[in-house]
């Protein structure tokens, strides 16, 4: 009975974990920790259990509620959504443990509300992953934004809710824009199941109500994981949240929409819809080129290294988009690859960024100096971080960036190689100015010597394993994509 | 025109939802507090609600409650129904969770208005931006 | 699209100001309008291909006559627990924002006999609520004994026609989200008549935070109840294991459990939305 329950499971365990510290914070304040640690850990054990399914028998339909799917809502798990669950729940589980003190040190008296909401929020993530069901999408997007909403504006006291605000403006008009492209599919074809969808779309492909379904859906999505243009509230949003926060926005709301666009690309639009009826791929990749240059270039100009962080992340996304987009196996393969390895990189980033946070409150690059001395384990972390997301072998970064080079040069598409390439040298000069703040530029007055100050043990265990996973993962990324992504896409 | 006209008179709720849309993205674009911004952004989501109620509306339909099917006293297998008879359920389903969401939506972002209210004693959009700059 | 700044290293902001954006939206809405079907077509794909089966088998499934409850709360009853979670998650929001759990500086207290008025600078000093003295608003403004009795007569029954949209949600429109939100109204509507202090008083902050969870812990209790049993979950019709109702009826039974959960979430989420905002996450005045 179990096994054919995993897929509910997912997502139920961190649902009803939520509720129950919620309740616990008023009568039973210890529990709400453990809970939420063991309500993940439960959950990210039914992941491994259906990714194994997955890779042994194929997809995994679910039926809520019992009803066939066009009825009803599916759950519907191949390779592409398990993986994506797996990283997902395994990130925000690392994140809860590694960020117990930071938690306590920035939330402080509400931390036990806190981690129900921050709960609810993995709960949106992973049912957004797992769902068949193009309305259900929606409500989980919602549950995300609202719960991130709320976790941004407990921030930073000055800015925290007006970034907080901002975001909502602009999240409600991406969610909106997606919800009205539901709409017009649905009018169009009367059913929500994306597979569903999908076998009625192909009759419908000259007609211009689907193309505006089509561009109505990308234009939310793409303002939600904020592709250049609309990537204005992302920087503000991400510094201005408490590092708890913003360890697990960054690598994984951005990564989970780029998840949703390629879903939608190939489950419900279909390729033969995307790059032969549509005439529009070239110019996302050209947004997408863009994007990688404007997002490495407006790092650059940044002095604070949470904000440059940020930048960096816009830059990433122009990665994906547009290597989803070159429409063929090679640039897709590349995508989705950096789903994986982007979520890992941004995240050992950021969790060496929260633990340099937890000691020195700020991270201006005048209050860096030294940083090597103080905090050596944190920068090693922190290295290897920057090493992957510059693309140096054989971190994880540079295989997804080897995949996406080769699929722009077989679609000759070079304009996106060569914004890869300088966007890497970028990234090298930007990390490389922060190690020599942090290594070189250390304070010459003698009297003061620099005294280690290195972050508790269990901010650091967390950070070495993320940081190990990057070599690892690059290590194995030729088996990720011959047993996962190749199955897929075929 | 007599071509047109007969194309729009029958879809006027459609090009209605087009229209409150563009009002609400307007306030949204263009004023400078943040509740009438707010209130902008309501009118936008409501916009969306009338558009997918429009999906579900048949001519000569009812509302999507079954008739004379009340207790126990006949067996529901006698009664015949029509599709035709009653509008389409979906929608209202969808567009219930659509009005839920946009309720929690709109609390949450007063909540975050009250707290930039007490930060900075002015919603005004320039003002406060005024203040950072100052900062 | 909309006004969007961001600010720059030096503090500078760059503006965007596109309202040409606009301008293409309004274009392509209207492009696409034009393949529509025509409105209130009873052929049209939306309402022919999925509806006919609910409109239909409503009944012989699931036992309601109200489609939109069953839609709602069977078929699509995934998407109905994600929406109380919604509104729950409004909740917590709200109260994780804005609580400040500070007592104020200043209390003041009216001598009712006299109606002289005593202010504390401390907020340590108290004097005991009766017949004598009464906790009062920094700007006090005497009760209207018209509304209090209106009020008091009448929120009883505000509050029984509530329960009554929400029992009757499978008969006839209503369900847990109309029904809690009449039920919050109600309380609402005791702290405008009143003021914020009694209503806080009478329904205590725990238990509105314990009751908005307990809510969806209802919803998804049913739901792994019915996974236990060996369905899937939210499979209602597994319940008739264990109640001793009509096997026809018990999806009806089931959708009538989880609206009740809907009903005490939202009611309560909507009690601490308004309480947090108006008070300013005080619970002592405001409104």
């Amino acid at each position: 009975m179990i096994n054919t329950n995993y897929p509910a499971i997912l997502v139920l365990s961190p649902l009803l974990a939520a509720l129950m510290c919620s309740i616990f914070s008023w009568c039973a304040k210890k529990l709400c920790y453990p809970t939420a640690i063991i309500s993940l850990g439960i959950s990210l054990y039914a992941s491994i259990e259906v990714l194994m399914q997955v890779m042994d028998t194929g997809t995994i339909q679910y039926r809520m509620a019992g009803w066939a799917p066009p009825m009803g809502i599916e759950y519907r798990i191949d390779l592409l959504n398990a993986i994506v669950l797996l990283l997902v729940i395994s990130i925000a589980l690392i994140n809860l443990v590694a960020s117990y003190q930071s938690v306590n040190q920035e939330i402080g008296k509400k931390s036990n509300t806190f981690y129900a909401i921050y709960l609810l929020f993995v709960t949106g993530l992973v049912g957004i992953t797992a769902t068949g069901d193009l309305f259900n999408l929606y409500v989980l997007l919602e549950i995300t934004s609202l719960t991130s909403y709320a976790q941004i504006a407990m921030g930073d006291k000055d800015r925290g809710p007006l970034a907080s605000l901002n975001y909502v403006f602009i999240g409600v008009i991406g969610a909106s824009f997606y919800l009205l492209g539901v709409g017009y599919i649905y009018i169009m074809t009367g059913s929500l199941n994306m597979v569903d969808v999908a076998s009625l779309l192909p009759s419908l492909h000259g007609s211009s109500a689907v193309l505006v379904a089509f561009i109505f859906c990308m234009l939310g999505i793409w303002i939600k994981m904020a592709l250049f243009p609309l990537h204005v509230w992302l920087p503000n949003a991400y510094t201005y949240a408490p590092t708890v926060v913003s360890r697990i926005l960054a690598p994984l709301m951005t990564k989970v929409m780029v998840y949703v666009m390629i879903r939608l690309m190939i489950t419900v639009f279909g390729f033969e819809y995307l790059f032969e009826k549509l005439n529009l791929a070239e110019a996302v990749v050209w947004l997408a080129t863009i994007a990688i240059l404007a997002g490495a270039i407006m790092a650059m100009a940044q002095k604070d290294l949470k904000k440059m962080l940020t930048y960096i992340i816009v830059c990433e996304i122009g990665y994906m988009v547009g290597g989803a987009w070159l429409g063929n196996e090679l640039g897709m393969t590349g995508a989705i690859l950096h789903i994986v390895n982007d979520a890992l990189m941004t995240f050992a980033l950021f969790l060496a960024l929260g633990n340099i946070v937890y000691k020195l409150k700020s991270v201006h690059f005048d209050n860096l100096k030294g940083l090597f001395g103080k905090m050596p384990w944190t920068m090693a972390g922190f290295v290897l971080g920057a090493f992957s997301i510059i693309g140096i072998p054989p971190t994880c970064g540079f295989f997804s960036k080897w995949y996406l080079i080769l699929g722009a040069f077989e679609k000759g598409a070079y304009h996106f190689a060569g914004a890869l390439i300088i966007s890497s040298l970028l990234c090298a000069v930007l990390f490389f100015r922060i190690f020599e703040i942090g290594f070189f530029n250390n304070e010459h007055d003698e009297h003061n010597t620099i005294t280690m100050s290195e972050a508790p043990v269990s901010m650091l265990i967390p950070l070495g394993l993320v940081s190990l996973s990057l070599i690892i993962t690059g290590l194995y990324s030729s088996s990720i994509v011959n047993k996962i992504i190749l199955p897929f896409l075929q | 025109m007599s071509e047109i006209l007969p194309i729009i008179v029958a879809k006027y709720n459609y090009w209605l939802y087009i229209i409150l849309m563009m009002i609400g993205l307007y306030a949204m674009i263009s004023k400078n507090n943040l509740i009438k911004k707010l209130v902008g952004m309501n009118i936008f989501q409501t916009s969306i609600i009338l558009f997918y109620v429009s999906i579900g509306y048949k001519t000569n339909a009812t509302i999507p409650i079954i008739e004379n099917a009340h207790g126990d006293s006949h067996s529901p297998h006698e009664l015949i129904i029509h599709a035709a008879d009653y509008i389409n359920p979906l929608p209202h389903v969808l567009m219930l969770t659509a009005i839920v969401v946009s309720v929690a939506t709109f609390g949450v972002a007063l909540a975050l208005a009250v707290k930039i209210y007490q930060r900075y004693q002015t919603l005004e959009e320039d003002e406060i931006r005024m203040r950072l700059t100052e900062e | 699209m909309l006004q969007q700044y961001s600010e720059q290293a030096g503090g500078q902001k760059i503006e965007i100001h596109s309202s040409n954006h606009s301008f293409a939206l309004w274009r392509l809405l209207l492009y696409a309008t034009a393949d529509f079907p025509a409105w209130g077509d009873p052929n049209s794909p939306a309402n022919s291909y999925l509806s006919p089966h609910y409109i239909q088998k409503s009944i012989e499934e699931t036992g309601v006559p109200n489609l939109v409850t069953s839609v709602l709360a069977d078929y699509r009853g995934f998407d109905t627990m994600f929406e109380t979670a919604v509104v729950f998650c409004a909740g917590l929001a709200c109260f994780l924002l804005l609580r400040n759990f500070k007592q104020k500086e200043e209390n003041f207290y009216r001598h009712i006999p006299t109606g002289v008025i005593i202010q504390f600078k401390k907020g340590d000093k108290t004097l005991p609520v009766g017949k004598e003295f009464e906790h009062i608003d920094t700007e006090w403004i005497p009760y209207d004994l018209i509304i209090k009795t209106v009020c008091r007569i009448l929120i009883p029954f505000i509050q029984l026609y509530a329960l009554y949209v929400v029992a009757h949600g499978d008969f006839s429109p209503g369900g847990g989200f109309q029904g809690g939100v009449i039920f919050g109204s109600s309380l609402m509507l005791y702290a405008i008549a009143y003021n914020l202090r009694t209503l806080v008083q009478r329904v205590k902050e725990k238990l509105l935070g314990l009751f908005c969870a307990i809510g969806v812990l209802i919803y998804a209790g049913i739901g792994v109840v019915c996974m236990a049993l060996g369905g899937n979950f939210l499979d209602y019709g597994k319940l008739s294991q264990i109640l001793p109702v009509d096997p026809g009826h018990i999806r009806a039974y089931g959708m009538l459990g989880v609206e009740i959960g809907v009903g005490i979430t939202v009611m309560a989420a909507m009690v601490i939305i308004y309480v947090n905002i108006v008070s300013i996450g005080r619970h002592d005045e405001g409104l």
